[in-house]
């Protein structure tokens, strides 16, 4: 009786270690991301809810309740801020759609255009990655250099060697900024996708290829039929990171700009900055993180359901 | 499997706590300025000199003095402008921060309003030796009328017409201008193929802000009224700002290239080398020294006027007070030992040493007696400072306020580069917005 | 690929041309020529741009752009260790990033392994609060975090604020989502035979983990440590504010250098070849592991 009470108690202790393992496993994950991320969140979204100005940042804990009004300024499309920061969440997503759709439809490319060796190939592909692994910061401040006005690179050659301009046109103020913030972030963010689709292509079975070749598919077809359904996951997972990083970047524009961008390129996170740290106030600019979070929740979501569909759908 | 695991994790942890405290022995020092045996302050320093290492090298015999004299050691941290603010805020919010600081003193009313920094009251400043030593221009500029300020002057600055007296001459002009309509017409024929007649610096907000603030004062005009309420869209206002980025949108003397300007050195640098006649800037002999210009290729005369000003009373207004504040923090627990650094670093010794060094004028009146600060240079912008220049406005919101107005006037002058009209309305509808955006903010 | 298949393709390699299964049409090679030398020309511009800029003297970098530059002096490379302390910078932003990409890799490695072979409830919440983290704007974390620090500072002694190990967890927590995302993706490709095999020979989980799984999924892991040791090394933001000046990294100092002498081109140009040499070569070098790790990592 004792035995077999024993044994059960040995087998209950081992259920419960075994279940408590993989707890055990995530626990300094979850402890890192609860101090560094998870308190820090909430107590940002806490912030969203007071009025939180120059006259309480010194002791947070007690400044005002603002109740809705920090949403409600920034979703009043009417008043300045709201219209400021729906001007920049228009230019945010066009920002974010250029960005990716070109870093894509070149990573892509030069993955399929590199599938198959050809002499210099990994040497070429070395030389790729070069942009992606330089610091963001130095990347910028470089492109920053090359679009000044009259000592730039950029100028140089569009003005004085090609004669596609009459006078020198600004690249870092008026409408021309949102294109050197485009191209800058596609500079820096293509060869990233160079990188997955790449590695993606090595995971495509090479019999699929053998049998399209003697199906008689030239290479174009090969790429349709094959290659790119073949890399429908990866391009899933891709594009989403590629999304979630240039719909939060904060480094390129401020780099490029300075703490005020041109209005035709007020990203949404510096937009935020501005509200928080120029403005000085720290709970309309939670308010709108907070709006920015819920916003790119919903869009990751909605991604997720129908990529994901749409692969059962393909199976 | 118990123990494996177990380990496996003890392992994980104690690797990173050693690691941890690896790296955190090596950093050493945090910073905060703890009281025991002897007394250590923490200075943040503002970038004054050409580099953060020139700082450290102009204040360091200074510090070194004051602990000879006092015993107390000095921490210095020098901290580019680009993070100061931000450091400052981080140390407002946690209540962590240094002993004492400098802070630019258009900022003042802000973080007066915060209350984290120790109000001189008038029992603060006797112990610092009164405040009848400094200039009084200067002291105007430490927060809003009727609160005790926080802080008081350490480097003075004010704003003056920069001429090239070679180009002047090639030009047949005698005598520099004095009015804004002289000042276009010099301008006119100073600005030929390479040369233009004004540098400005389309794209700092900072230096935006406060000639929109001198040039609408001359209107007449005020960003806002008597209980701190923003007035921006006032047609003085307009009619200021208007005059300033018609250099560039109207009069053509200013090289659209100059919209782009932001960092506060090309301009002057425009001007050192030859494509700008003149420049409206802060004390810029030792930037001027730098890029090759010496002293005696330049005039320095006051700010012209607008047409209509007067020539005293409330429109009379050619600078704004810049300059920077020394500040004690009111966490700190080193209250004497950081007044008695105050003390120093405003003592006629230290003020003719420091001032010096950056170019800047002294903020006490005792330390014009060194020759260097009598000069004719010197002696204009000192009389600018004690007669013409206002102090940029009081309110709390005064650095959002330099932000929205610097940020209005970077559109404009973008428009006007890329060549769209800048009409009363286009500056009236920037306006309007800048003010929005400051009223939601408060 | 199989073995039929490839034996096929040597062959074929051998036969017919030294590309593929078929000799690409002349307009696919075109294609290819011309594609690939436009995007071998953007890229090299900002890096000749880079090279070129930090080797002229002052003067040339602030007149007109001149493809071939007209002087050149090592000048720059003298003037930045003496404008800002690069060298205690450098040491710093080595221990953080070194600190925290140790760590990091340790922590997800145990995370990815937990989501990778278990079912547990709060699996699937797990998961989610780590993807969503990456969608909070890291500027609002700043003061919050900032705080955070500072408390726990007064209250256990354990300083956090301005000083390296703040910052190293500060990074390996910014890291950690993608570091375990990416793992997860990578130990799932890892079949679970091994598993067993494993623990057929006496192992427990941690053993199966520390034998089996570790070794095989270095391409992976070596793809996480890059990450972050690439994202600790260039961060500014969070850094120049949790630092002062004994603990400040190099991208810090950079900025900082950059901002006051904004006209230098030559030396910002200079000094930011140096911040990227370390990170740039060690990304290089590790390469091929990336293509292996990303290949089954974010694949499933």
């Amino acid at each position: 009786m004792a035995e077999a009470r024993a044994a059960v108690r040995a087998a209950v202790t081992r259920h419960v270690r075994r279940a408590g393992l993989p707890y055990l496993l995530l626990l300094p994950a979850v402890l890192f991301e609860l101090l560094v991320h998870v308190v820090p969140m909430l107590v940002g979204i806490v912030m969203s809810f007071k009025q939180l100005t120059e006259f309480f940042i010194r002791n947070w804990t007690a400044a005002p309740s603002a109740g809705l009004d920090n949403y409600r300024f920034a979703l009043n499309f009417n008043g300045a801020v709201g219209s400021l920061l729906l001007h920049s969440f228009l230019v945010t997503c066009g920002f974010t759609v250029l960005t990716v759709g070109i870093s894509w439809l070149l990573g892509t490319g030069a993955a399929l255009l590199m599938q198959d060796p050809f002499r210099g190939r990994g040497l070429l592909r070395t030389y790729f990655l070069v942009p992606y692994a330089l610091p963001a910061y130095t990347a910028a401040i470089t492109w920053e250099f090359m679009f000044q006005r009259d000592t730039g690179l950029v100028n140089r050659l569009l003005v004085d060697d090609l004669h596609l301009f009459h006078t020198a046109p600004f690249w870092l103020i008026g409408g021309n900024s949102f294109w050197a913030l485009v191209v800058t972030a596609v500079w820096r963010t293509w060869p990233f996708a160079f990188l997955v689709v790449t590695a993606g292509l090595q995971n495509i079975p090479g019999d699929l290829y053998e049998a399209a070749a003697i199906d008689g598919a030239g290479v174009w077809r090969r790429i349709r039929s094959i290659t790119l359904p073949q890399l429908r996951p990866v391009n899933q997972v891709l594009v989403l990171v590629l999304f979630l990083w240039n719909f939060n970047d904060f480094n390129t524009p401020y780099v490029l700009f300075g703490n005020v961008p041109p209005p035709q390129a007020n990203l949404i996170s510096l937009q935020i900055y501005d509200t928080s740290f120029e403005n000085w106030n720290f709970g309309s600019g939670s308010a709108m993180s907070v709006l920015l979070l819920l916003f790119l929740l919903v869009v990751t979501a909605i991604y997720l359901l129908v990529t994901n569909r749409r692969r059962k759908a393909d199976v | 499997m118990r123990r494996s695991a177990l380990l496996a994790l003890a392992v994980c942890s104690t690797a990173t706590a050693l690691l941890a405290t690896g790296c955190s022995s090596s950093g050493s020092n945090s910073g905060g300025g703890s009281g025991s045996s002897q007394q250590t302050l923490t200075y943040w320093a503002s970038d004054q000199g050409s580099s953060i290492a020139d700082d450290v090298q102009v204040l360091t015999p200074e510090l070194n003095a004051f602990t000879k004299q006092t015993g107390i050691k000095v921490h210095l941290e020098v901290i580019g402008w680009n993070d100061l603010l931000n450091r400052i805020m981080a140390a407002v919010s946690s209540g962590q921060g240094p002993d004492v600081l400098n802070i630019g003193n258009t900022w003042s009313a802000s973080l007066q309003a915060t209350g984290a920094f120790l109000p001189f009251t008038s029992d603060v400043m006797q112990q610092i030796g009164g405040s009848s030593r400094f200039l009084p221009g200067a002291l105007a500029a430490t927060g809003a009328p009727g609160k005790p300020p926080v802080g008081v002057p350490i480097y003075s600055m004010a704003y003056a017409l920069y001429y090239n007296k070679a180009m002047f001459q090639a030009a047949g002009i005698t005598t520099p201008p004095t009015t804004w309509s002289e000042f276009v017409a010099d301008g006119t024929k100073l600005t030929k193929s390479g040369q233009w007649g004004v540098s400005v610096e389309g794209a700092q907000t900072p230096e935006n802000a406060h000639h929109a603030f001198t040039f609408a004062a001359q209107q007449g005009g005020s960003f806002f009224d008597s209980s701190g309420k923003p007035t921006f869209d006032t047609p003085q206002n307009i009619a200021g700002i208007k005059t300033y980025v018609d250099f560039m949108a109207a009069d053509k003397i200013a090289n659209p290239s100059d919209a782009e300007y932001s960092n506060g050195t090309e301009a002057v640098k425009d001007f050192a080398t030859g494509k700008a006649a003149m420049m409206l800037w802060q004390d810029a002999g030792q930037d001027l020294t730098n890029y090759g210009m010496s002293p005696s290729q330049y005039g320095v005369v006051p700010v012209p006027f607008a047409d209509t000003s007067a020539t005293s009373g409330p429109t009379h207004v050619d600078s704004i007070v810049a300059g920077i504040n020394l500040s004690v923090f009111g966490g700190t627990k080193n209250k004497d030992a950081a007044l008695k650094f105050v003390k120093f670093m405003t003592s006629q010794p230290t003020q003719i040493a420091l001032n010096k060094s950056y170019g800047s004028l002294p903020s006490v009146s005792d330390a014009y007696t060194d020759p260097a600060f009598q000069t004719p240079t010197v002696k204009v912008f000192q009389n600018v400072l004690a007669s013409s220049a206002a102090p940029m406005p009081a309110v709390a919101t005064e650095s959002q306020f330099e932000t929205v107005i610097g940020t209005a006037l970077k559109n404009l002058f973008a428009d006007a580069a890329s060549g769209k009209p800048v009409t009363d309305q286009s500056i009236a509808s920037q306006l309007d917005q800048a003010q929005q955006q400051l009223q939601a903010g408060g | 690929m199989s073995d039929a298949a490839s034996a096929l393709r040597g062959n074929r390699r051998r036969r017919r041309s030294p590309r593929s299964p078929m000799a690409p049409p002349p307009a696919f090679l075109w294609t290819r020529r011309i594609v690939l030398t436009l995007l071998g020309l953007f890229t090299f511009v900002p890096l000749y741009v880079m090279v070129t800029g930090s080797l002229k003297p002052l003067q040339d970098v602030q007149s007109a752009f001149q493809w071939i530059p007209q002087h050149l002096t090592l000048r720059p490379y003298i003037d930045i260790w003496s404008t800002v302390p690069l060298g205690h910078y450098f040491v710093n932003s080595l221990i953080v990033s070194t600190c925290s990409t140790v760590v990091s890799v340790l922590i997800a490695i145990l995370a990815a392994y937990a989501v990778s072979r278990y079912r547990f409830p709060g699996r699937q919440l797990f998961s989610v609060t780590v993807l969503s983290t990456q969608m909070f704007p890291g500027i609002l974390f700043l003061l919050p975090l900032f705080l955070i620090y500072v408390n726990i500072g007064t209250a256990t002694g354990v300083q956090l604020s301005n000083t390296l190990l703040g910052l190293v967890i500060t990074y390996l927590t910014f890291t950690l989502p993608f570091s375990i995302w990416m793992l997860v993706g990578y130990f799932d490709s890892i079949p679970r035979e091994l598993d067993e095999a494993a623990k057929v020979d006496g192992n427990g989980p941690i053993g199966a983990l520390v034998r089996v799984i570790i070794p095989a999924a270095v391409p992976g892991i070596v793809t996480v440590a890059v990450y972050s040791f690439m994202t600790a090394w260039g961060e500014v933001l969070f850094a120049s504010v949790m630092t002062d000046d004994s603990t400040r990294t190099l991208a810090v100092g950079l900025r900082n250098y950059a901002s006051q002498n904004d006209v230098y081109w030559n030396q910002i140009m200079a000094a930011s070849l140096v911040v990227s040499v370390p990170v740039v070569v060690a990304f290089l070098l590790l390469q091929r592991y990336l293509v292996a790790g990303l290949t089954a990592g974010s694949v499933k």
